[in-house]
């Protein structure tokens, strides 16, 4: 089924006829193939698909890492191709959050200051940043490790404090790629738990994976194949709601 | 404003959207941290870092000791003109008459007092006028058993003695009977002590010898004053040292060594001025000539004199003064050119010329060393900016602007070369202090702070240039891309 049909109200995030064509030799590489999309404030979406179908292209434009061969995207009613690559980086700034399957922390940087990263180039000065770093770090339970270097944390820890680092300047969206992939089951279960619980608070949480269990505790999932929309389901317009966005109304706000 | 964090809603959550950040640009990352990552980077990297910093330690220390070694020769040159009484000095010598003039041979009469008198009358902007007479060839002197050869044995009156800047330390000058009665009396300086009856360091006592004979070519005359002893600057610190050296030895009991070496005639700039101070003879003008011109066969009617040193009360208008005195002097001696003039500005310009040559070449040498030590800068940015490419994807994934990490990379490779500089800076000393040991010279290197502000300035110049390209291309990785690199 196409994406819902929201009549008027414009969508956070809004995917118009993307493609994003890489060209390898002389070979054409569709990673996306003409992709609409649209994205609520508060959404809880997971997108699905097999290892190449082009989730990670789709995350990277709906994060503003990357920008579309063809097509528009609006965030927040913003047009993303008119703005300017410094306008991005306030938008990656402030607005996105990223979690990473590798976590993607800085290996000489110790936790506080990892998680303080996208608070220096917001310009917030040093004494606000550790508090707000360290408020964040106990929320993901990791406020008794500050001082130590991501190499000295398990990977769940690691990716608690990507997730710290994710939160801090308050994004309003956070995309996560594969952010189980690296973890064992249990591990990826705490994680998964955390998401959930940032959904619940009113974020649009949007959750790559190609693990269809993982997959099945967002209400709304988008698979992806070779670079198309290939299905989506949405739990909320079925009743069939089990996660933890359940109490939200059974359409957007 | 202050960020809520989000609280784990327990049941039924409606929040609102998230509160918005203030409108803070991006691309404002603080200086202080960019200096502070730069720090770090270099700390994680001591040997790599040492290594890039050498080209400009040794480029601002080189820098900073040839502008200390030419600043040092400059003071010893000026110190040494400044010694025998400056610019506003003119010396006129007496020369053989020119070629095209040889007929007129018969008519020229050589420098007189007449001159002298003459110039004095006529142009007051003459401050002191001097009139030497030497003998034609070298005299021996001979006391104590000891023999001597000096060229700077000269009749003169008392203004010479103001020209030159001498001063009677033992004994007492000459006065207007000595003069008068053409009395064999004579004051030495005390190079010519050192020679005839010994130096203070080989004889372990200062021998004033007030009052001893002291023959001039055979005649007897009785020394009746020594000057003070001259010397620049940084002989009479070495000196001091020795002697200080010598009486501690004494005091614990030991006999110091023999100085060595003469202490005389290194002949190289400045000290060779006080060389030629010490090693003066004056006597009366009026002995000089009866005892030993006016007795020869061929006497002129009245002295000849040597030269005649004249100081000028205006510098700034020593032109005019000088084709005064020329007309002055041409019609005296009927236009017949026995004299010649000579003025220091020949010197001083010498010693411009040389201190600019010494400045271009030393600056050269180290110009070349600090763009030596800037490519090693930019090749160490750049192959630190390869090394994180994935740290400065995840940078700019989480935020940072190309401005950013532009001015992150510009700081590092700025605080490379500042950090580089200090120890230049630092170091600069010990090249100054190796230079002098390797090649002493008579004068002490000076390190001004100008040379160190301008070292330490191109420094940091060096540091800002070399690192735009490693900078421009950092800025302008794709985010993708890095993210992507392992
Ligand atoms: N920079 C690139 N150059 C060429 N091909 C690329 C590039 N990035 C991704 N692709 C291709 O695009 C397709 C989608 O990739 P990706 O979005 O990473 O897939 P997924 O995340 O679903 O595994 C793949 O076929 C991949 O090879
Ligand atoms: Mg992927």
């Amino acid at each position: 089924m196409p994406a819902a049909d929201i009549d008027t109200a414009m969508a956070l995030l809004e995917l118009r006829n993307v493609s994003k064509i890489y060209h390898l030799g002389g070979e054409e590489i569709r990673a996306l193939d003409d992709v609409s999309l649209d994205l609520e404030q508060g959404e809880f979406v997971s997108i699905i698909g097999p290892s190449g179908s082009g989730k990670s292209t789709l995350m990277h434009i709906l994060g503003c890492l990357d920008s579309p061969t063809r097509g528009n995207v609006t965030l927040a009613g913003t047009e993303i191709a008119r703005a300017s690559a410094r306008e991005l980086a306030r938008v990656r700034n402030r607005t996105i959050g990223f979690v990473f399957q590798f976590f993607n922390l800085l290996p000489k940087l110790n936790v506080l200051q990892n998680v303080e990263l996208p608070m220096i180039y917001a310009g917030i000065g040093g004494r606000e940043r550790r508090e707000r770093a360290g408020k964040a770090l106990e929320m993901v339970e990791l406020g008794h490790r500050l001082k130590n270097r991501p190499n000295q944390l398990s990977g769940g820890q690691q990716q608690r404090v990507a997730i710290a680092r994710a939160l801090v300047n308050n994004p309003k969206i956070i995309l996560a790629d594969e952010p189980t992939g690296n973890l064992d089951t249990h591990t990826g279960e705490l994680i998964l738990s955390l998401f959930r619980r940032l959904a619940a608070e009113g974020r649009t949480v949007i959750l790559v994976t190609h693990n269809p269990e993982i997959a099945a505790v967002t209400p709304r999932q988008i698979e992806i194949r070779n670079g198309r929309i290939a299905h989506q389901v949405d739990a909320r317009l079925a009743g069939l709601d089990r996660s933890g966005g359940g109490d939200l109304p059974p359409s957007a706000p | 404003m202050s960020l809520e964090l989000p609280r784990i809603p327990i049941s039924g959550m409606t929040l609102p959207e998230p509160p918005s950040m203030p409108d803070l640009p991006v691309g404002q990352t603080s200086l202080g941290n960019a200096v502070v990552v730069g720090l770090k980077e270099i700390w994680a990297h001591k040997f790599r870092s040492a290594l890039t910093m050498l080209g400009i330690v040794l480029g601002v220390s080189s820098l900073v000791a040839m502008s200390a070694m030419v600043q040092g020769m400059e003071n010893g040159q000026r110190e040494a003109m400044l010694a025998i009484g400056g610019l506003e000095k003119v010396r006129m010598e007496a020369q053989r008459v020119p070629v095209e003039q040889r007929h007129l041979r018969d008519m020229a009469r050589g420098m007189t007092l007449a001159d002298v008198e003459a110039l004095k009358a006529g142009i007051p902007e003459i401050e002191i006028i001097a009139p030497e007479m030497r003998l034609e060839v070298d005299p021996t002197l001979q006391a104590n058993g000891r023999f001597h050869r000096t060229f700077m044995t000269g009749g003169i009156l008392p203004e010479k003695m103001r020209i030159m800047e001498h001063e009677v330390e033992h004994g007492r000058m000459f006065n207007d009977i000595d003069a008068a009665e053409a009395r064999p009396v004579c004051l030495i300086g005390t190079g010519i002590r050192d020679e005839l009856f010994g130096r203070p360091e080989e004889t372990g006592t200062e021998v004033i010898p007030l009052g001893r004979t002291m023959t001039i070519n055979g005649q007897p005359f009785t020394i009746i004053g020594m000057f003070k002893r001259y010397e620049g600057e940084q002989d009479r610190k070495q000196r001091l040292e020795r002697e200080a050296e010598r009486q501690r030895l004494l005091a614990e009991g030991r006999t110091p060594p023999k100085a060595q070496g003469p202490s005389r005639g290194q002949g190289r700039g400045g000290s060779f001025a006080f060389w030629i101070k010490n090693n003066t003879v004056y006597m009366p003008l009026n002995t000089m000539w009866h005892r030993f011109q006016a007795g020869l066969s061929n006497a002129p009617p009245e002295p000849r004199l040597s030269n005649i040193e004249l100081k000028v009360r205006d510098f700034s208008r020593i032109e005019q003064t000088l084709s005064r005195i020329r007309n002055i002097m041409m019609v005296n001696h009927r236009g017949i050119e026995d004299f010649a003039f000579r003025t220091f500005e020949d010197w001083s310009a010498d010693i411009d010329r040389f201190v600019k040559n010494a400045r271009m070449s030393g600056g050269l040498i180290a110009g070349i060393s600090l763009f030596v030590g800037g490519i090693g800068i930019m090749n160490i940015m750049l192959a630190s900016i390869s090394e994180r490419i994935r740290e400065i994807g995840i940078r700019k994934a989480v935020g940072a602007g190309g401005l950013d990490i532009f001015v992150q990379i510009l700081v590092e490779s700025t605080v490379i070369a500042v950090v580089g500089g200090l120890l230049g800076l630092a170091f600069s000393r010990f090249v100054v202090l190796g230079i002098t040991w390797v090649a002493p010279t008579g004068n002490d290197p000076v390190i001004t702070g100008g040379a160190m502000a301008l070292a330490f300035g191109f420094a940091v110049g060096v540091g800002l240039l070399a690192g735009i390209f490693p900078a421009v291309k950092a800025a302008r990785m794709d985010v993708i891309q890095s993210l992507r690199y392992d």
